[in-house]
């Protein structure tokens, strides 16, 4: 599969047609699929119906014939969207979200869903109620989560963009995980209506591609205020693929000291130092920063993101869609219905965050935690007075083997220090691949200002043109 | 402080959760492990912080109070796992 870019000019230019590109799609999904497992549903008459008929049409729209993914918690109409949970095995939404409006006015072409952990709630996509998601570039080892569907999907060559949704690092620790860019925009800039919500102050939708040029376009068809989202932004959506120049110099890039960068595999670290020098010879200054409060992000996470879960999820009773049990009262057939209906993983969460608005804990907890909230966003507007952009790994390690995490839920959350802190302050974050241990991809992020994905996206796409390798898919080792 | 098997099954409550008791044996060391970790937020003197609650300062989004179309009832309703004329059918509230 090519990338998005250059389906687009294949076609405005006339040399293919948008149902060659679909075919190739559904073709690649058919090999590769049994082996990755990335897709809860896959549409391909209705894909390739809608591209026959954009076959006979003028081009017109910016992704005309460009066929596409979404993860299963974005709400497609009249599509079974089933956010990976027993609860919502049989849902079809009666209306689409607004992201998969805006690509359907530009053209696109939906080929499937992705799996996800369930309700997003997770980091490798194990939690997923129906089945398991390989990491494309080694079987047997995650995808990472909660998009991994949509980072495999993108990675094994099924797709050349895919959406997923981030609330502590849900694209970007899969896209580090798959090898492939994953895009987390300043909370705001795209809509989340009709994202099944897991933490709404956190959660946020983006794309997963092959190049930083293709998660600009994807963004700029994406993202703009939107009536139906009143946490949406009114900012103007700028043409972010012109942002990209190549040009660097003088471009002041954070980097955090040794000691809060603890804990990293060697050959994650590695990688790291060898992105630095990249950027360093092409002009860009390299500043080191401090992110003090960035030890106690995870905890915080971990509080406000289960508060607002357990208040989001509470509408899973039984009543208006999705699962029912039966009980002889309504109580007992909301307790059942939601035991049944929900994973361990999801329990869990809905727990920690009961627990942590409960009467007496409040005040220790869920208040503490968005106190913290307070300093981390602080800290990131102290760095961002000394550099343009903050440099970390997206993740410690590579992507880890299925079931090594499994066992210790407080594991599983470490692996996402490095990610959530942009999603307690709101801002835009990207990986980008930086490097390979064991065959296993490592992913750097850049994380930038507030609106500002203009700039992040020039240095992201001025250091993929000098790092040395272009974008690696997994296709050649996968069912081929 | 300590989670409980008893305060596994009181929060369950809350959330409106039946918990097996193999899933609250399960839940009891997991759940302390995680608010263990975050007791860590106890360390700091945070008195004079403000509250985050959401990353930008929002005011509140207001629109004219005009009738507009909204999903119809069979639309609405059709996801229901019970339902009779344009309702949702629940089980009994009350006993009696």
């Amino acid at each position: 599969m090519q990338t998005v870019k250059e389906i687009i000019r294949s076609l405005q230019s006339g040399e293919s047609k948008p149902s060659e590109w679909v075919e190739l799609s559904i073709q690649q999904i058919e090999r590769a699929e049994s082996s990755i497992q990335s897709f809860l549903s896959v549409q391909p008459e209705m894909a390739i119906q809608q591209a026959k008929k954009l076959d006979e049409s003028q081009p017109s729209g910016s992704l005309y014939g460009v066929p596409y993914a979404l993860k299963d918690n974005i709400c497609t109409e009249g599509l079974r969207t089933t956010a990976a949970s027993r609860i919502l095995e049989n849902y079809i939404p009666p209306y689409s979200a607004t992201v998969a409006e805006k690509l359907q006015n530009e053209n696109a072409v939906l080929v499937g869903k992705t799996n996800l952990d369930e309700f997003a709630m997770g980091s490798s996509t194990e939690n997923s109620a129906f089945q398991k998601t390989h990491n494309p570039h080694r079987l047997g080892f995650v995808p990472g989560g909660s998009s991994g569907g949509s980072a495999a999907a993108v990675a094994a060559n099924m797709v050349p963009f895919a959406l997923g949704s981030d609330t502590g690092g849900s694209i970007r620790q899969p896209a580090a995980f798959c090898g492939v860019v994953g895009l987390k925009p300043t909370y705001g800039r795209v809509s989340r209506f009709g994202l099944i919500a897991f933490a709404s102050s956190l959660d946020q939708i983006g794309p997963f591609t092959q190049t930083v040029e293709d998660a600009a376009l994807v963004l700029e068809a994406i993202s703009g205020y939107d009536p139906h989202d009143s946490t949406s932004a009114k900012h103007e959506t700028e043409r972010f693929s012109q942002a990209l120049t190549g040009d660097i110099k003088g471009m002041r890039v954070g980097v955090l000291p040794q000691d809060a960068l603890h804990g990293l595999d060697n050959g994650v670290a590695d990688a790291l130092q060898n992105a630095i020098r990249t950027l360093s010879s092409a002009g860009a200054e390299i500043v080191e920063i401090d992110l003090p409060h960035q030890s106690y992000a995870v905890a915080t996470y971990y509080l406000i993101a289960p508060a607002e879960a357990s208040s989001n999820l509470a509408r899973y009773d039984g009543v208006r869609y999705g699962r029912r049990a039966s009980g002889e009262t309504l109580l007992e057939m909301y307790e059942k219905t939601r035991s049944e209906g929900f994973g361990l993983e999801v329990k869990r969460r809905i727990m920690i965050g009961t627990y942590a608005l409960s009467s007496g804990y409040y005040d220790a907890f869920y208040k503490r935690a968005q106190k913290m909230r307070t300093l981390i966003r602080q800290d990131y507007e102290k760095a961002f007075a000394k550099c343009d952009v903050i440099l970390t790994p997206t993740t410690p390690t590579t992507a880890f083997r299925m079931g090594e995490k499994l066992e210790s839920p407080l594991q599983m959350y470490l692996n996402d220090i490095f990610t959530i802190p942009a999603n307690l302050a709101g801002l835009p974050g990207i990986s980008v691949p930086c490097g390979k241990v064991d065959g296993l991809p490592v992913g750097m992020q850049l994380v930038g200002r507030a609106f500002d994905e203009a700039t992040l996206l020039r240095v992201a796409h001025a250091y993929e043109q000098l790092r040395g390798f272009s974008v690696q898919l997994a296709a050649e080792e996968v069912g081929q | 402080m300590q989670i409980t098997a008893d305060t596994v099954r009181h929060v369950a409550k809350l959330a409106r959760l039946a918990v097996s008791e193999t899933e609250v044996e399960r839940l009891t060391p997991e759940l302390n492990d995680i608010l263990h970790y975050a007791e860590q937020l106890q360390q700091l003197n945070l008195d004079d912080v403000v509250a985050t609650s959401h990353s930008f300062q929002l005011v509140n989004a207001l629109r004219a109070d005009v009738v507009r179309p909204s999903l119809p009832r069979e639309e609405a309703l059709k996801n229901a796992p019970d339902s009779e004329q344009g309702q949702v059918r629940v089980p009994a509230v009350l006993e009696g």
